[in-house]
């Protein structure tokens, strides 16, 4: 560890003796970065607190970051860099939260006559510091990622709409690339809300979608045949000619599912299927 | 041992399937079907299986057993309420229940039973497609 009984007191010693000096000058050089996110008593509040859990830890002499005396400060420090990561600090400007203590502690250090013991002691007393900072990082980083698998499952979830276009009938918009993540998400989606809706009929329109591969296709294939199971029929629409092509050129065979070149001439399909027929009042305009 | 009841409503049977199924439970079941078809002239079965969590290539094949016994026995079989869940487990199985008619609830598995009975739709008309889409499958 890189405090012994002997340092730890001395650096219980120096934190205590010049805590408000300390406190002052880490606030002081954390300050500079916030540009206005967050308040100078808010920041001095969280550096206090900080710093007496630093005490707190360092004060029985052997200092350990995992251990159960230092449980306090883990906490506060994880607190701190998931409150920076959420509020989009850089992660720069998140280690400098910690790593200004070392700044703040070389002014107040007594280097005596730099005899090799003083100079011992400052670097135990930094070790411990950039043991903070790595925590630091560590839980900024994990911050992060939660943060974007977060946004990732919301935009699946945004993506893929199932809507009721008529009385037994929906549909679903397909809308960017589907990979085998959100095939199955469109696909449990989709079943579901034929159970809910009770509909016989529902349209996937892949207007959306860039591309249709084998793989693509495959997907879309093994949601038309779990429909069945269920006893449903699906109907692809918003087959685009370059994609109609491309459906042909890969010799993707889509066996006797009904594909149809619009959303539009989908619905007309379904509503016959389901015996509705649509019938125009007015003579057509001609045009 | 547990037996699967069969209710009879007009000419149709109705099996409602509510526990996992045992061996020994799906083949007694095979011969109840057989032996009710026999007994009561029904022309259609309806199995629900909205109380199935799992169904296995060996529920699948009963399944598939008790349509085509019935189909000799002249009713029809209609498999209904499966679950998406159950679903994508088949289609991912790669089990697609060959020569099985299904429905979403038993009202509309009776109401393909009936349509079956009375032959080709009424309303069917020259659209060719429409009333090939609307046939039962």
């Amino acid at each position: 560890m890189a405090l012994n009984a002997q340092t730890g007191k001395t650096f219980d010693a120096l934190l205590s003796a010049n805590g408000d000096r300390l406190v002052d000058r880490w606030t002081e050089r954390v300050a500079q970065t916030l540009r206005g996110r967050l308040t100078e008593t808010e920041l001095r509040r969280q550096i206090l607190e900080l710093h007496s859990a630093l005490r707190a830890a360092v004060g029985e002499g052997t200092f350990d970051l995992p251990s159960e005396g230092s449980a306090e400060l883990r906490a506060l420090l994880g607190e701190l860099s998931r409150e920076r990561a959420r509020r989009g600090f850089s992660p720069s400007e998140t280690a400098i939260s910690v790593f200004a203590l070392k700044d703040a502690l070389i002014e107040v250090f007594d280097f005596g006559d730099g005899d090799a013991e003083a100079l011992r002691e400052l670097i135990a007393f930094t070790q411990v510091i950039d043991q903070l900072g790595l925590y630091t990082f560590e839980t900024y980083a994990r911050a992060r990622e939660e943060l974007i698998s977060g946004q990732g499952e919301q935009l699946l979830e945004l993506s893929t709409p199932v809507v009721k276009l008529w009385a037994g009938v929906v549909a679903v918009p397909l809308v960017g690339t589907l990979d085998s993540a959100r095939a199955q998400v469109v696909m449990e989606k989709l079943l579901q809300s034929l159970v809910d809706t009770e509909s016989t009929y529902a349209i996937i329109d892949i207007t959306g979608v860039p591309a249709v591969d084998t793989q693509v296709a495959q997907h879309i294939l093994k949601t038309v045949v779990a429909a069945r199971l269920m006893g449903a029929e699906c109907v692809i629409s918003g087959i685009r000619p370059q994609i109609a092509q491309t459906i042909v050129a890969l010799g993707i065979e889509f066996g006797d599912i009904t594909t149809k070149a619009s959303l539009a001439d989908a619905l007309v399909h379904a509503m016959r299927a389901n015996g509705v027929d649509i019938v125009r009042r007015t003579p057509r305009e001609e045009s | 041992m547990d037996r699967v009841p069969i209710l009879k409503i007009g000419d149709v049977l109705l099996v409602s399937i509510q526990v996992d199924l045992e061996d020994k439970t799906a083949i007694q079941l095979q011969e109840d079907v057989a032996d009710r078809i026999v007994a009561s002239g029904a022309h259609g079965v309806i199995i629900d299986i909205t109380g199935l969590d799992i169904v296995d290539s060996f529920v699948g094949r009963m399944l598939s057993s008790i349509a085509a016994i019935s189909r000799v026995l002249g009713a029809d079989t209609v498999v209904v309420g499966m679950r998406p869940a159950v679903a994508i487990t088949l289609v991912e199985l790669g089990l697609s229940l060959e020569g099985i008619q299904t429905a979403l609830n038993v009202e509309r598995g009776m109401r393909i039973l009936a349509e079956a009975r009375q032959g080709p739709r009424l309303h069917r008309d020259e659209r060719g497609s429409t009333a090939e889409a609307a046939a039962p499958r």
